[in-house]
Order: C-alpha cells, then sequence, then structure tokens
C-alpha cells in the first residue's frame, strides 16, 4: 500500500480568512492525505518548521488579504534552504491571475483561485507529489 | 389569524389542489429536483397557504413597526423617514489616500463612513512590526498613531458624519484616538455618533483579529460600553456581528443564532459589571449578512428581531423598549461573489441590497463587483453605492415598511428560524454559555459542517452557482483592478522612527505607565488609553502593555 500523503495546509500572515483553508485540509483527508492545518499568523519559518518537522511532501498556502507576493516567494526560498527541495508547493486565495506566472516563477507549483473545484485540486495534488 | 372554518375549507381546497392538478401535472412532468431548499439548506414546500400560519397571532408575533417585539421593524416610519445609511466599508494604503476615498464617496451621496483598518491595527501591531510585514495598506488603513487619525479625518467634522470603525481585540485605542480627534475638532463627545465592532467573541469563532485570551479582552470589551454609556452617548459601543459566521459557511438560521448567543454573553458580561441593563442595552447594535436568497434573508432578520427583543424581555428583564430592539448593520455576501464572469456580481449584489431593504437594516455597505478579484476600483464602488440608491430611490421596497408580512411562506420561514435558534441558544445554555460554546469549539464545528455540505452541493451540482458550475465560459484575465502600493510600508517605517523620535519622551512614557496600572486594577482603561494616545503612544504600544499582563490569544484548531 503506498505511503499517506502529507500534508502541511497554513496561513502566512494575519489573514483570518480561513474557511477556505479548513475545508481543504477536511477534503484532503477524506481523499485518503494526512493533513496538519498550522492555523493562523504563520510567519514563512514556522510554515517551513512545521514541513520539516511533519516530513510533509505537499505544503499548500491560503491568502485572502492580498500579501501572497510577498509570502509565498519567502516560504518557496526557505524551502529551498531547508534542503527540501521536493515538497510540492502550491497556494490558492484571492490572487490576481496576472500574478500567477511571477508566483510560479518563484517555486510555486500551482494556484488555484476562487471557485475551483476541490477535485481538480486533489488530482493536482497527486498526480504532482512526490513518489516515494 | 384565520377562523377554523376558513382553514377547514383551505385544507379541504389543498387537498383536492394535491391529488387533482398537482397529481396530474407531476405524473406528465416531473419537477425538476426531487427537494427544494433554500441555500442554507432549509426544505421549500411547493405552495404556502394560511395553513402555515394558523398559529400566527398578529398582535403578539408582528405587532407594529417600532413596537415590541419588533418583528416589523425598529421604527414607526422605517425608510418613509429616513433611507438606511448607506456606508461604503473603506480604506487602505495610507491615512491620505483614505480620506480622500472618504471625500469622494461623501461627495457621492454616501450618508456615512466606516473604516477599513489594516490587519497590523486590527492586530495591535504597528506597522514596522515584524508581523507586519506585506500587510500594511493591503486590505485597510495603515494607522499606527493620532497623527495618522487627524490625517484620516481631515476635513471630516466628526459632529456631522457618523463613523463605524471596524476594529475589535484593539477597539479601545481606535476610539480613543477618535474621541481625541473630536476633542481636536472642538466637538463635544455629546455630539459624537459612530460605532466600534468591538465584537471580540467572534474574532475567537471565526475573523481571526483576537489579540487577548478570552477574559480579559471580554473586559476591554465591556470597558468601552461602560464609558461610553457614561461619556459618550449616541455611540453605538458594540456591533455584534453575523456577517463573518456567514461568511465562514454559516446557514441563515445559524448566522441569527450564534450572533444572538455571542449578544447574550456580552449582556451578561455587562450586567455582571454591575451595569443596569437598560443603561447600555440600547447602544448595542448588530451586523449580519444578507445572500442572494432573498426571502430567506427577510425572514431572517424578521425571525432575528423578534426573539432578541423576547431575550431581552425575558432574560435579561429590560423595560426600555430601546434595549430589545435589534438594530443592525448590513453587508452584501462577499462570499457570494465569483471571480468569474464578476459583473453578476453586481445582480447579485442588488438582489441582495433588495433583501436589506425588505427586511428592514439600518445601515448597508454593498460589495463591489470586483472583489473576488481584488480590492475595489473607484469605478466598482460607485456602481456598489449606486445599487443602494437605485433600491431606495426607485425600486419602491422603502415606500411601506415590511411590506412582505403575512406572506405565508416568509411568516413560516420566520417561525422557523426562529425556532432554530431557539434550539441553538437552548443548546449553548446547556454547553455553558457562549463563551464555553466557543472554547469547546461546538459554534466553530457547527459553522464548518454548513460550509462543507455547501461546497459539496456545489461540487455535486446540486446547487446551481452561475458561473462556477452552470453558465460557465472562457473569460480573459481581468484588467485594471486596484493595487495597493507596496511602497507604503517602507514609509510608514522611516515615518514611525520620525515619530518616536520626535514625541515628548517623558510625557509618552508616563502615560504608558499610567495605563500599565490602571490595566491591573478593576478601573476602566479608557481615560488612560485616551491620555496615551495623546501623548503620543502607538497601537502597538498599547496593545503591547496588555500583552505583557494579559497574555496572548492562542486558538485551538477544530478541523
Amino acid at each position: 500500500m503506498a505511503k499517506k500523503i502529507k500534508m502541511i495546509m497554513a496561513k502566512p500572515g494575519l489573514d483570518g480568512h480561513d474557511r477556505g483553508a479548513k475545508l481543504l485540509a477536511r477534503i484532503f483527508a477524506e481523499a485518503g492525505m494526512e493533513v496538519v492545518y498550522t492555523g493562523l499568523r504563520q510567519t514563512p519559518e514556522m510554515i517551513v518548521a512545521a514541513a520539516e518537522q511533519e516530513d510533509a511532501d505537499v505544503v499548500g498556502l491560503s491568502s485572502l488579504s492580498g500579501v501572497h507576493n510577498y509570502f509565498f516567494p519567502r516560504v518557496a526560498d526557505l524551502l529551498k534552504q531547508k534542503g527540501l527541495k521536493d515538497v510540492l508547493l502550491v497556494g490558492g486565495g484571492i490572487i490576481p491571475t496576472e500574478d500567477y506566472d511571477g508566483l510560479k516563477k518563484a517555486g510555486m507549483s500551482a494556484i488555484f483561485g476562487p471557485g475551483t473545484p476541490t477535485t481538480d485540486i486533489v488530482s493536482f495534488i497527486e498526480n504532482n507529489v512526490r513518489k516515494r | 389569524m384565520f377562523d377554523e372554518k376558513v382553514l377547514q375549507n383551505i385544507k379541504a381546497g389543498k387537498e383536492k389542489w394535491d391529488q387533482g392538478p398537482v397529481a396530474k401535472t407531476l405524473a406528465k412532468n416531473p419537477e425538476a429536483k426531487p427537494n427544494f431548499t433554500t441555500i442554507s439548506g432549509a426544505p421549500v414546500e411547493r405552495l404556502y397557504t394560511p395553513l402555515d400560519v394558523k398559529g400566527l397571532d398578529y398582535d403578539r408575533d408582528l405587532s407594529y413597526p417600532g413596537q415590541f417585539p419588533f418583528t416589523r421593524g425598529v421604527q414607526p416610519t422605517m425608510y418613509r423617514g429616513r433611507y438606511w445609511t448607506m456606508r461604503q466599508y473603506a480604506g487602505f494604503g495610507d491615512a491620505k489616500g483614505t480620506n480622500e476615498r472618504y471625500h469622494y464617496l461623501l461627495n457621492q451621496g454616501q450618508t456615512g463612513l466606516s473604516v477599513a483598518f489594516q490587519l497590523p491595527t486590527q492586530a495591535g501591531y504597528d506597522s514596522d512590526h515584524p508581523l507586519s510585514m506585506g500587510e500594511v495598506g493591503k486590505v485597510g488603513v495603515a494607522i499606527d498613531h493620532i497623527d495618522d487619525m487627524r490625517i484620516l479625518f481631515n476635513r471630516i467634522p466628526v459632529d456631522k458624519v457618523t463613523t463605524s470603525m471596524t476594529i475589535n481585540a484593539a477597539a479601545t485605542v481606535l476610539l480613543g484616538m477618535y474621541l481625541a480627534i473630536a476633542d481636536e475638532q472642538g466637538v463635544t463627545w455629546d455630539k459624537v455618533g459612530g460605532t466600534v465592532q468591538n465584537d471580540v467573541l467572534k474574532e475567537i469563532i471565526c475573523r481571526g483579529q483576537y489579540i487577548y485570551p478570552p477574559k480579559p479582552t471580554m473586559r476591554l470589551t465591556v470597558d468601552l460600553i461602560e464609558f461610553c454609556q457614561k461619556h459618550v452617548p449616541r455611540w453605538n459601543t458594540i456591533s455584534i456581528s453575523g456577517y463573518h459566521i456567514r461568511e465562514s459557511g454559516s446557514t441563515a438560521a445559524q448566522e441569527m443564532a450564534f450572533t444572538i448567543a455571542d449578544g447574550i454573553a456580552y449582556t451578561q458580561a455587562c450586567i455582571e459589571r454591575g451595569m443596569d441593563v437598560d443603561s447600555f442595552a440600547p447602544r448595542l447594535s448588530f451586523f449580519f449578512n444578507a445572500f442572494t436568497n432573498v426571502l430567506e434573508e427577510v425572514a431572517k432578520f424578521r425571525a432575528g428581531r423578534r426573539y432578541w427583543a423576547k431575550v431581552m424581555r425575558d432574560r435579561f428583564k429590560a423595560k426600555d423598549p430601546r434595549s430589545m430592539m435589534l438594530r443592525y448593520h448590513v453587508q452584501t455576501g462577499g462570499v457570494t461573489l465569483t471571480a468569474q464572469q464578476p459583473l453578476n456580481n453586481i445582480v447579485r449584489v442588488a438582489l441582495q441590497t433588495y433583501a436589506t431593504a425588505l427586511g428592514g437594516g439600518q445601515s448597508l455597505h454593498t460589495n463591489s463587483y470586483d472583489e473576488a478579484l481584488c480590492l475595489p476600483t473607484q469605478q466598482a464602488v460607485t456602481v456598489a453605492l449606486r445599487t443602494q440608491q437605485i433600491v431606495a430611490e426607485e425600486s419602491g421596497a422603502t415606500d411601506t415598511i415590511d411590506p412582505l408580512a403575512g406572506c405565508y411562506y416568509v411568516e413560516d420561514m420566520t417561525n422557523k428560524i426562529e425556532a432554530e435558534i431557539d434550539d441553538y441558544i437552548k443548546k449553548i445554555d446547556a454547553i455553558g454559555g457562549g463563551l464555553n460554546a466557543i472554547d469547546q469549539g461546538y459554534i466553530q464545528k457547527e459553522i464548518q459542517n454548513s460550509s462543507y455540505r455547501f461546497q459539496k452541493e456545489i461540487e455535486g451540482n446540486e446547487r446551481v452557482y452561475v458561473g462556477i458550475n452552470k453558465y460557465t465560459m472562457e473569460e480573459p484575465p481581468p484588467t485594471g483592478l486596484l493595487k495597493v502600493d507596496m511602497s507604503v510600508g517602507e514609509q510608514k517605517t522611516l515615518e514611525l522612527k520620525k515619530f518616536r523620535a520626535e514625541r515628548d519622551n517623558a510625557k509618552w512614557k508616563a502615560a504608558l505607565d499610567k495605563l500599565r496600572q490602571v490595566s491591573q486594577t478593576s478601573e476602566n482603561v479608557m481615560p488612560s488609553v485616551i491620555e496615551a494616545v495623546k501623548a503620543k503612544a502607538t497601537v502597538g504600544e498599547i496593545c503591547d502593555v496588555w500583552r505583557a499582563i494579559y497574555g496572548e490569544y492562542r486558538p485551538k484548531e477544530f478541523v
């Protein structure tokens, strides 16, 4: 039997909108993943430390307060610095599509905007997560 | 409301209709789906008749506007006297830019101000704090100190305009600054009107802008209520909020029920402080959401008014009718907006505005159509304000009071929502009240279950969401979105350095020492907060005083 996908769901910054993060945590768990939700007010350092400690395969970042361009690349850089290069990093929230390219260049594998079916997010993770 | 004979006739007629025309039609053409439900999942029947409201007693259950139980509205003339206050929540970047937006909105016919503070201000951090990085000026205006507040209200006379401030854990600080500005403008506090949200319980339930643990944060909330009751009589001391509960996934009935549970907790806390219920309850105000299902929203508002009136009369023994009035602000449902085909959102907001008008709200913020994409542009904000003006002045919804009263469906739904509220309040009482229910995650879990159910309905195509699961189309990426200048953070950091260097250090230190001392006693903190902001203490510095004494709240996560 394949090992369960381990996922960190994180809310960087001071944003309090966590309906989406909590909903996805539940849906990922139902899809057979092991999910740790960090709660609010996470710094990039806290998120990456959680990923390291939990030996996570995936880190999901949720932002609805317009801080994605500040936080997402920092999480990507820190993951690289810690040698966690094969951790799949994805994000979502209120993020203008014109920012997607820059975020992908900075190390995000995918950005999921409002209205994305959760099944699409689950299959993206399943198809792109590291195999072990 | 109907005599027995009439009801028997209707019952017979309804049975005949069911067995005849309905059965015949169904045999040929089944209905589009097996079950019809509201957006909250409440069942909806094919037809409502007097049979559904046969227990309704006009005087007891509906009465007249401005009279107990206020089902039909809190004022005797409602919108025939004056429309609701059109109050657009606005703030971004620095104080100067936001002040310009306020003047624009006032010039366009807006009738009250509503300040959106940046998240660092809401969380009690200065703009140069490490946790503020990336957030400065993003979803609200950056206010760190009295000089920022003075710029924010430049050329805005605080005795002529009422101001609502979305500030909770740090409400005492921002109200302190507002009163200091009133002093500078030569306006006495009895002429100052407005609202602070000051609702820390819902921050813990769902909005996330908490600072302190429940007990000390409630102490600050009650200090503010007590202070205003004595010194700022026109101020709405709290805006007990269901808005964010609904945004985070609740049903309409849960929104009203959990808000009322919070309202009970605050009222209880004020009474425990030693205040007489009628001395503070008339200034308690509320804040609700409006979704697109117009009739369900109207029923929710009517049920809430009736239930709150009974709570205040029967549980808290209020005597003053004003204590029993559920007065509320409304914001249209942010979460109902789609990033797909964003112009469709104008229609959603129009229906939600119509629901607010038919439901009898006291003030309204309409969301802008582009808010699933970014902060609203000026064009989108203007359309949102015009939507209110069209509903108020063209639709006819404001010409008569509570026009949906007597509608069998709406009266039945009002009764059912009220019963659901009552059921929740009993459950929460059994858990030991709102604070315990929140501490145990009961309220949070109920909301999350509703949020999950709704998402499953959308993804299972059981419920239509235009542009999401039906009538989808390929669209070019949106253009012309509002961008907040990232340099606000850098400017604020430099400016704060200068501000701290130039203030009178001895005066500043003495004020903070005084605040620290008072906060360790049971004395009301407000006078020392006002002195501290006048002595140029910043939001972060004042909140740090309390962090050191009260500690910080760390939520349990209930996923």
